[in-house]
């Protein structure tokens, strides 16, 4: 029943999240350890900040424009 | 796990470089790289160098809030001059809270990296409150009927989805607190971009999250108890779930 895993896969929630104040007061770091090209360094550095930003809509999208802005503007 | 328990991240190790002077000059430490180290020199300094310093971060700042508006434009309808408009206004905002808060610029990244966040964060608060000018919701109507679609349950599963969905509508309105049920209605329900419903609850996005999160850890735990079977706790915490609803609608 793939509607219902998908459901699942939303209503699940990570004890590690650290939600989105913490998130947003090191994305700057995180995005460049992403850009370093370190694949996982970040995700393994900040795994709390990883979880988040999986589960969260807005604070994804935040994530991928400032790493779009940092490789833009090297 | 109560709403104020998001777990805690340490920032990791941090250069401790920079510290703010009487003055309001900022001290550079010794690991600041030279690029970060010249604007943290002219932004603090006073006079001309400082203006021009400002015109330049904002105009770079103008130019990532330009190029993040139009990496986000299947996700908003504005285009020409107003489009522009809030580009300028996130610049203008990001710059005054980036040279309000230059003394906790730590050197953990670079200086620039660090002031992108201000105004893609100034993007994301702009675009939730433009939403609002053109409703396409009412926050309050409950769609239940836009759930299926939502989660992929196609039609050959009707049956399947309509007992889940009345399940998970009687956990809605039983399990939930009022505040609760009413953040999961209006972005999962009815498609309201959590930054637009931050506005219109006069919250911040943190503790609209944090509401949302614990209606998801109680509404998962009283469909188990249904009998519904669960992924594993490994599984479903690596894919991601994308609580904004509204964003893809």
């Amino acid at each position: 029943m793939t509607g219902w895993f998908e459901l699942d896969r939303f209503l699940a929630t990570d004890p590690r999240d650290v939600g989105c104040e913490q998130a947003m007061e090191i994305l700057h770091v995180y995005v460049e350890l992403v850009q370093d090209d370190a694949p996982g360094e970040a995700a393994r550095c900040y795994p709390g900040l990883a979880a988040h930003l999986a589960a969260c809509g807005p604070c994804g999208e935040d994530f991928h424009g400032l790493l779009a802005a940092v490789e833009a503007n090297r | 796990m109560p709403p104020d328990d998001l777990a805690a991240e340490s920032t990791g190790p941090v250069n401790d470089g920079t510290h703010s002077k009487a003055d309001g000059a900022v001290d550079v430490g010794p690991s600041v790289d030279a690029e970060s180290a010249e604007w943290l020199r002219t932004l603090g300094d006073t006079g001309l160098g400082r203006e021009k310093a400002l015109a330049q971060l904002h105009e770079l700042l103008l130019r990532i809030a330009r190029g993040e508006l139009r990496r986000r434009s299947g996700q908003h309808p504005i285009t020409g001059p107003e489009l522009d408009d809030i580009a300028h206004q996130a610049a203008g905002d990001a710059l005054l809270a980036i040279t309000a808060k230059l003394d906790r610029f730590r050197g953990e990244s670079r200086f620039t990296t660090w002031a992108y966040k201000f105004v893609i964060l100034e993007v994301s608060a702009k675009l939730g409150r433009h939403f609002w000018q053109r409703p396409t919701v009412a926050l309050e109507a409950e769609d239940w009927d836009r759930l299926p679609d939502r989660f992929g349950m196609g039609p050959a599963e009707q049956t399947q989805w309509h007992d889940l969905v009345t399940c998970l509508r009687r956990a809605v309105d039983e399990e939930l607190t009022e505040r609760q049920r009413r953040v999961f209605v209006a972005i999962v329900l009815n498609g309201v971009p959590l930054d637009a419903l931050v506005v219109q609850l006069g919250s911040n996005r943190n503790a609209i999250y944090k509401t949302m999160f614990d209606a998801r850890r109680k509404l998962r735990a009283a469909l188990a108890a249904k009998g519904y079977p669960t992924l594993s706790d490994d599984v479903a915490s690596g894919v991601p779930t994308d609580v904004d609803a509204g964003r893809r609608s």
